[in-house]
């Protein structure tokens, strides 16, 4: 049981074993079809049961039970309704543009697999790990917004449209506010590669290194991130109160499912980003010089730290969202440029001047 | 046949059709789109390359940037039904033939160059040579463009600033 620590020697054995058996091209191949099958079930799985949680968790905040039904406490829901969507007709939409309005969803879904990519999931179980692993996250998650927009376009439906357009000024401002509060820890870490950020907290998280300056980049990524990824209380794009649905008030079946599962994977993706730079990814809690502590600490596997971190991090995402009142569009836009982006800007000058002068936790 | 050679040669026929739809589609979306295709397929030669960080670039700036305000200004003006008329033969044949000369210059210009590998050692691409390479003030650094290109960005906020900002109204209450 030991590879459970760390992964790597597993994969290269699988790694071996491959070359061994085949040729260099097939090797190839064949890595690539298990990681893109690990990742896809991985996808599927995460995806399904962060619906179920969501539904428990917005079932216990407003005092009734949730899905309880179908399996033990409910747990088989959201697979069942997954068949449901699977099995529904994919209604045509007369007067909409059928090219766009077909690869709408899957933009949006390849945009948050790109992003999962990259994620450290524990030691040696990381898929891709590029010297620009923030800022290949930025970059791909940037893609999904194109999604939501060609898909509130080609419905030709108002409400589709509005919520479109509301979801376009909103991702656009926000990812700024994302990219420089993650620009601070790689500030403090002096890299953007994700397993180098990760190795750096091994004697302790960025969030209490840097004291309260990587804190109030933390919070401010929690609150621009939410925003980034349309879950209320920003989730404007799709106010079911006024707009139907948003974006995807004309889509049905699978392609419904699509936008639905890369929502919550991209939730996700900003959980596991946020419990990777700023909490210390796979690394265990280790307090500085106290050796009996950290050796307890690093007992609990690797895998368990990550997913603790992240499932914590969705639990303050989705106790914002039944907790919170829906921001007007204008409120929205004020909070990012009128406050988020001022503060974010000086706390990143802070930020640079705090390790220019070591004073902060090496 | 190599999977490199493979994956060039598919990056290169999706940028190559690509941009002949988006000359060529009459409905403005669909050409905005195919234009995020050929930037995306043009990320992926820079990642082919090794070029990790241009890749980014281009995704989060051409892909993630400049196309979504080119949808986001195409949803303010234009209603879906909209099309764009058929252009006459009086304008096909001119543009016909502009666009072949254009395409033999640079071929012709392009075939007759002699490209020789460089004998330099490559500079590294990781983060911190680029960076300290864009602020160096040395020999073959950056910091000039760099600092020219923010005077350009300045000057076209403040213009945007200028033409967006609503007239004071001269009457007083």
């Amino acid at each position: 049981m030991s590879f459970i620590y760390d992964f790597s020697s597993a994969t290269q054995a699988i790694d071996q074993w491959l070359k061994a058996n085949l040729s260099p091209t097939g090797a190839f191949v064949a890595e690539l079809a298990l990681v893109g099958l690990t990742i896809l079930l991985a996808y599927a799985v995460i995806g399904l049961y962060l619906v179920y949680a969501e539904r428990k968790v917005c079932a216990f905040m407003q005092n009734r039970v949730g899905p309880n039904r179908v399996g033990k406490w409910g747990l088989l829901q959201t697979m069942a309704d997954l068949i449901k969507l699977l099995m529904k007709e994919l209604i045509p939409i007369r007067k909409s543009d059928k090219l766009l309005f077909n690869v709408a969803p899957y933009l949006v879904i390849i945009a948050s697999f790109l992003g999962i990519a990259a994620i450290p999931f524990a030691k040696g179980l990381h898929a891709i790990d590029f010297n620009i692993g923030v800022f290949y996250i930025m970059a791909v998650s940037s893609i999904g917004v194109i999604g939501i927009l060609l898909a509130g376009w080609s419905s030709n439906s108002k409400y589709s449209l509005i919520g479109a357009m509301r979801s376009g000024a909103q991702v656009v401002s926000y990812e700024l506010s994302v990219g420089l509060a993650l620009l601070s820890v790689v500030i403090f870490s002096g890299s953007m590669q994700l397993s180098t950020i990760v190795e750096s907290q091994a004697n302790g998280w960025w969030i209490l290194k840097g004291h309260l300056p990587a804190m109030i980049s933390f919070v401010i990524f929690l609150i621009a991130s939410t925003a980034e990824i349309n879950r209320g209380p920003f989730d404007l794009a799709e106010a079911e109160s006024e707009l139907t649905a948003g974006f995807h008030t004309e889509y049905s079946g699978i392609r419904f499912a699509f936008f639905f599962l890369a929502e919550y994977m991209n939730m996700f993706i900003v959980a596991a980003m946020a419990a990777t730079v700023f909490l210390g990814g796979w690394m265990p809690f280790h307090l500085g010089n106290l050796e009996a502590f950290n050796r307890v600490m690093d007992f609990i596997p690797p895998v368990v730290w990550f997913f603790g971190k992240t499932i914590f991090i969705i639990y303050l995402i989705m106790w914002f969202k039944w907790t919170f009142p829906r921001l007007r569009i204008d409120q929205l836009l004020t909070l990012e440029w009128k406050y988020l982006l001022p503060l974010n800007l000086l706390n990143t000058v802070v930020i640079a001047f705090l390790v220019l002068m070591g004073w902060y936790f090496k | 046949m190599a999977l490199n050679q493979f994956m060039f040669y598919l990056l290169a026929a999706v940028i190559m059709v690509c941009s002949v739809l988006t000359i060529t589609s009459r409905r403005i979306l669909r050409a905005a789109f195919y234009l995020l295709c050929v930037l995306i397929a043009t990320a992926g030669i820079y990642f082919m390359l090794d070029y990790q960080f241009i890749a980014g670039v281009q995704l989060i700036l051409y892909a993630g940037g400049i196309v979504v305000l080119i949808i986001f200004s195409v949803l303010l003006t234009s209603h879906i039904s909209q099309k764009f008329a058929k252009p006459g033969l009086a304008r096909v044949i001119p543009g016909v033939l502009a666009a072949v000369a254009g395409f033999v210059l640079s071929a012709m210009t392009v075939l007759s160059f002699p490209f020789q590998p460089s004998g330099q050692p490559a500079i590294g691409n990781d983060m911190r040579t680029i960076g300290l390479q864009l602020l160096s003030v040395e020999k073959n650094g950056y910091a000039l463009p760099f600092e020219v290109i923010s005077v350009l960005l300045l000057a076209s906020m403040v213009g945007a600033i200028v033409v967006a900002k609503k007239e004071k109204s001269k009457e007083k209450p």
